[in-house]
């Protein structure tokens, strides 16, 4: 089905720009970094500020704006419910704009759920920002080394990386398993978008036994391919391809610093600085 | 000494039996002997449980013998520190293209073998490079192995297997599963690496595939039933049906049209040769007129 592509959110846009050259350390990192910021922000100039560098990055990853907001369409759904319990379900109190029966909105909490929804959106938005410009692979690799440190107590850097590897392999494979399945089952009368909840639940049953059984034949004749060419782990292992942290990185992290101080530091300091 | 090189890999006296969790066990080889020799190619045919894939999977120590014995260029499949020096010399290709890629962009999953050898990255992207050239794939090295078509897939698989440098590379039933474009496609990419000096061991079920090499084996209920060249092979008549095996539609139309009268040599395996000598023949025959 068209409606299984439609779901691959955040995908990546292979471009050549600096911030996909950028070290997937960096951008990893970097996105902990700033939804950090973003929680840690009280103030809706925080949020102005963290939107005009969220920008900036997108623009200077030759992302087409129209493009990062088709891909956040599927969070505005979510947004709308936060907001709405925000409203509903808020503080009582305030300044009421609205009220009929039970029914309350205060100005107070309108503002808040227009606050945290924004917040929600950005947050997204900046995770997407680094899968548009991070491919899996380096996504992948990104993560293996940064957790290789941790691999002393007890983590498996590499075996977590080559799921993930393999994951994102398969994904698409699995979709169009998935997909011939269903016409399959079609053919022979299969209903899967009408009925009730409990009858299409009912009708995902033959769909979903031998998209499982297909999946562990896949993994067992995968696992007799991986060890066809010499895999036995992470052992004596080498990449060809070898992360590097370059100028540009030391750049963006210094610019993560800075915007992060211009959103947390209390405009007292601000006015301080600008004061001398 | 002999006074001929010794084999690549050879099988001796291999016999294999398979212990399910339950029920009795299963013998899937038994007693086979076969030298694959450096540059040869070699087909393997035989009926469904003939035993060919469990064969093929001895030949790069994924299997061990229940006894016999397996020495692939001087090393002892059996010998546990050899196993990975082995499986660096004998490449495989499964049958399915999608269940052997391993990562989401091509150039990495050619890359995935060597950096099992745990070789320098500078080294691995060399031998990346030339082996995606050497299956003419060059272009693609960036695209995610699910857009592309079967053939192309296992020609990803087979420059995986290159990147290893091996000796010699076993194709399990690879072309199986392709379309006739695909199949041609895999089949002019491994036969141009056989004339290169690898050896191929091709285990089919197509006789126009087994008709290319240069020696055909032909197993039976876990034993050689026959070998030869492929015109040897497919003399056979007897044997081959007693297998339920046929020949290749081109033998078997040579074979019809020399019973009909033709006057045509002996050993015809492909349709260009058939032609050729129906030719000669038809010229003959209107000059001797």
């Amino acid at each position: 089905m068209d409606f299984l592509r439609g779901l691959m959110l955040g995908q990546y846009v292979p471009a050549e720009s600096p911030v996909h050259r950028l070290d997937p350390r960096t951008k990893i990192l970097g996105t902990m970094w700033l939804v950090g910021v973003l929680f840690a922000t009280r103030s809706l100039a925080g949020l102005v500020v963290l939107t005009a560098f969220l920008g900036g990055v997108l623009a200077a990853g030759r992302i087409a704006p129209a493009y990062a907001v088709r891909g956040l369409r599927p969070v505005f759904w979510l947004v709308g419910i936060a907001v709405v319990f925000q409203v509903l379900f808020g503080d009582s109190g305030g300044h009421v704009l609205f009220r009929r029966g039970p029914l309350v909105v205060t100005r107070e909490n309108l503002a808040a759920g227009a606050f945290y929804g924004y917040r929600l959106i950005l947050l997204v938005a900046a995770t997407t920002v680094m899968t548009f410009t991070t491919s899996s692979v380096e996504l992948t690799d990104g993560l293996e080394r940064l957790l290789r440190p941790f691999r002393r107590v007890g983590v498996p850097a590499h075996e977590l990386a080559l799921m993930m590897t393999i994951a994102l392999r398969f994904i698409p494979t699995l979709f169009e398993e998935t997909e011939t399945i269903m016409k399959a089952q079609m053919a022979r009368g299969a209903e899967f978008a009408r009925g009730s909840l409990v009858a299409r639940a009912r009708a995902l049953i033959p769909l979903l036994v031998p998209l499982f059984v297909g999946a562990f034949r896949r993994a067992d004749a995968l696992a007799l391919a991986m060890e066809a060419r010499g895999y036995r782990g992470g052992e004596h292992r080498t990449r060809m391809k070898e992360l590097r942290v370059a100028v540009r990185d030391y750049v963006a992290a210094g610019m993560l610093l800075v915007v992060a101080a211009i959103v947390l530091l209390p405009p007292s300091v601000w006015r301080a600085v600008a004061g001398r | 000494m002999s006074d001929r090189a010794p084999a690549l890999i050879r099988v001796r006296g291999l016999s294999h039996t398979y212990e399910p969790g339950a029920g009795e066990p299963v013998p899937a080889l038994r007693g086979v002997d076969l030298d694959v020799h450096r540059g040869e190619c070699i087909a393997l045919i035989g009926g469904n449980g003939s035993g060919k894939s469990t064969l093929a999977k001895h030949l790069n120590a994924l299997l061990l013998p229940t006894a016999g014995e397996v020495i692939v260029d001087g090393l002892d499949t059996r010998d546990r520190d050899a196993v990975w020096a082995v499986r660096q010399r004998v490449g495989m290709i499964f049958e399915h293209p999608d269940d052997q890629l391993i990562a989401a962009v091509v150039e990495e999953d050619v890359a995935f073998g060597c950096e099992n050898l745990g070789l320098p990255p500078t080294e691995i992207r060399s031998r990346v490079d030339e082996a995606l050239r050497t299956v003419g794939l060059e272009a693609l090295r960036r695209r995610p192995p699910h857009l592309l078509s079967g053939g192309q897939k296992q020609r990803v698989a087979i420059a995986g297997v290159l990147a290893m440098r091996p000796r010699c590379l076993v194709l399990d039933e690879a072309t199986s599963m392709l379309d006739p474009a695909g199949q041609r496609e895999v089949m002019e990419t491994v036969l141009r690496l056989r004339d290169e000096g690898l050896a191929l061991v091709l285990i089919t079920h197509s006789m126009e595939e087994a008709a290319l090499a240069d020696r055909v084996v032909v197993l039976a209920g876990g034993t050689v039933a026959l070998s030869g060249t492929p015109s040897d092979v497919f003399a056979r008549d007897d044997v081959l049906r007693r297998l339920r095996l046929e020949a290749p539609p081109i033998v078997a139309l040579a074979r019809g049209l020399a019973a009909a009268g033709v006057p045509l040599p002996p050993g015809l395996l492909t349709a260009p040769q058939l032609a050729d000598a129906v030719a000669a023949a038809y010229r003959r025959g209107r000059g001797g007129a």
